[in-house]
């Protein structure tokens, strides 16, 4: 019983990771119908940017800033912006030229993104593994009902789960939130209405690798090591999640990537370690056959 | 001098040639019909004034300025809305979610955007018992009353309307009808776009008849009535 609920805990929170990197995918896809390929990159980049920031300003380390959690949400934000600024050329330099185009132009073009920024990292980094610093926070440990909850997973749950309610807040409470939503039914209805469907856009692409990269950053902090190429695996999974709760779906994608997350560490658990990185194909694949609208959605059946 | 004037007006889809020189004009106050066969190029009229598809060639001025090159998210702000073909609907919103987003251009004047808000509530009262349901769940009728009242949400000075009989119950058609009128008392310009002739002349002042993208007739809606090319093509008399 104990081992069920540390494994849950376990779930969620690598699952409210996958679901932050899902909502960039889904908000893409509801407004574009196309799958963003390099959203994984804005993903591993968030990481660079953040490992970069802390290891140069000395976070924690030299208390160049005055406290760690002050210095940490600094890195958020500008790691955040950067990767939001990248988002935003993507979409100019490798969407925009193409969006009158057929539907596999863009895709090609987003694989190109992906090794573009791939090997820019590589050739920046280098190929091995990159480390966060040891100790940023302090090793706390609490004991919940016999289940151990580290701070850093504290602080992983309480960021995913906050970015996702005030995404959700913004979207559904908001002009510009529900413009957003008038956007992914109907572009022309959405202009008739004043909407600039490319603010739209650029906003979506504000929003999605901002959120990508925070996921990012977290996965850094929390299991330390980083690689160039961890956009592919976290993306795909994210993909995944964000295919489970019915692609364009924005809530959809936060279920799912919860899902996914408890799925994989169950499976994990009781299944095999080994198989952990399968599982997320394995139920993609299961999905894709049984219900490919999703478990919420039916936006892929929706007008295409 | 005319609210909207369109001068020779070519318009394009990729190779189709849709529009094949139009020109019509409309004055402040009228209600003007534009009638024709599916696929003469009535949507595409009202399509091009809203800036949804750019002219190749001619000219569309609203008060003496060109529409031409302003793109279709600014014109509403000039004060010309529409209820398009087929409603277009937000589905997925609720009524009340449809009705801010028609008035999108000007929400800080949220005084002025709550009083629009009741005068299309007081216009359509089924739409106030429906307000927090979804705008797919709606039946026609109501979904045609959304559709209008999304279009006067921004407070237009010209409102365009594509069909807004199409797939009514002919006891809806006559009430909308009297709606449009109500609406054109209030002092909105209206451009009417309709299969259902008889109905558009009665109440128009004015009318064009577009046949394969070029106006085939024009005259004031009473003289079209009795026209014989119209009664047999359009009122199905022989
Ligand atoms: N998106 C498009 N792509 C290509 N051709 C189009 C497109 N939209 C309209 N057309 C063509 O342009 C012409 C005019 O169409 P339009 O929709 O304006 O006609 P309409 O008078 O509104 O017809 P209806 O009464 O059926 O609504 C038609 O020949 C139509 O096939
Ligand atoms: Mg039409």
């Amino acid at each position: 019983m104990e081992q069920l609920l540390q494994q849950l805990v376990n779930g969620i929170t690598v699952g409210s990771v996958y679901a932050l990197v899902a909502l960039g995918y889904t908000m893409v896809y509801g407004i574009l119908r196309l799958i963003n390929f390099a959203h994984g990159e804005m993903f591993m980049l968030g990481s660079y940017f953040a490992l970069t920031l802390i290891v140069s300003t000395r976070v924690g380390v030299l208390q160049l800033v005055p406290n760690v959690l002050l210095g940490l949400l600094l890195v958020f934000l500008f790691s955040m912006g950067l990767v939001s600024t990248v988002g935003v050329v993507v979409e100019r330099v490798a969407y925009r030229p193409l969006r009158r185009s057929t539907r596999l132009a863009p895709i090609v073009s987003a694989l190109g993104a992906s090794l573009f920024i791939q090997n820019a990292v590589m050739l920046t980094y280098g190929t091995q593994y990159q480390v966060f610093p040891e100790g940023l926070l302090p090793t706390t440990v609490w004991r919940v009902f016999g289940v151990e909850v580290t701070l850093m997973r504290v602080i992983v749950l309480a960021i995913s789960l906050g970015l996702m309610a005030a995404l959700y807040a913004f979207v559904q409470k908001t002009p510009l939130g529900t413009a957003i939503r008038a956007t992914a039914l109907d572009h022309d209805a959405a202009r008739l209405m004043g909407i600039d469907v490319d603010r739209i856009i650029l906003t979506v692409f504000l929003i999605g690798p901002a959120l990508g990269a925070a996921g990012g950053i977290m996965v850094g902090l929390y299991y330390r090591q980083i690689n160039f190429t961890m956009g592919w695996t976290y993306g795909l999974k994210a993909f995944t999640a964000a295919i489970m709760g019915g692609i364009g779906n924005i809530p959809g994608a936060m279920v799912g990537g919860l899902l996914l997350g408890i799925l994989e560490t169950l499976g994990a658990g009781y299944i095999s370690t080994g198989w952990k990185d399968a599982f997320a194909f394995v139920i993609l694949i299961a999905i894709l056959i049984l219900r490919p609208t999703g478990l919420l959605g039916e936006r892929v059946a929706e007008k295409t | 001098m005319a609210l909207l004037e369109v001068e020779d007006l070519h318009i394009y889809y990729g190779n189709v040639h849709a529009l094949k020189g139009i020109s019509l004009d409309v004055g402040e106050g009228e209600i003007v019909t534009l009638l024709g066969a599916n696929g003469a190029g009535k949507s595409t009229t009202l399509r091009a004034i809203s800036g949804l598809v750019k002219p190749r060639s001619g000219n569309i001025s609203y008060r003496g300025g060109s529409l031409n090159e302003i793109p279709a998210h600014e014109i509403v702000r000039h004060g010309i809305s529409q209820a398009p073909e087929g409603r277009r609907l937000f589905s997925t919103l609720t009524v009340d979610e449809n009705l801010t987003l028609g008035a999108y251009v000007r929400l800080r004047d949220k005084a002025s955007v709550e009083d629009s808000r009741k005068r299309v509530f007081d216009l359509f009262p089924r739409l106030l018992e429906r307000r927090n349901q979804l705008a797919g769940t709606l039946s026609g009728g109501e979904q045609q009353m959304l559709a209008i009242g999304r279009a006067l949400m921004a407070a237009p000075q010209l409102l365009l309307l594509d069909e807004p009989s199409l797939g009514l119950a002919p006891i809806l058609v006559k009430s909308i009808f009297a709606k449009i009128r109500e609406i054109n008392e209030q002092g909105v310009t209206i451009v009417l776009v309709e299969q259902n002739a008889r109905a558009a002349l009665k109440l128009a002042h004015r009318a064009y008849v577009l046949e394969t993208g070029r106006i085939s007739l024009s005259g004031s809606a009473q003289e079209l009535l009795k026209d014989e090319r119209v009664r047999k093509a359009y009122l199905g008399e022989k």
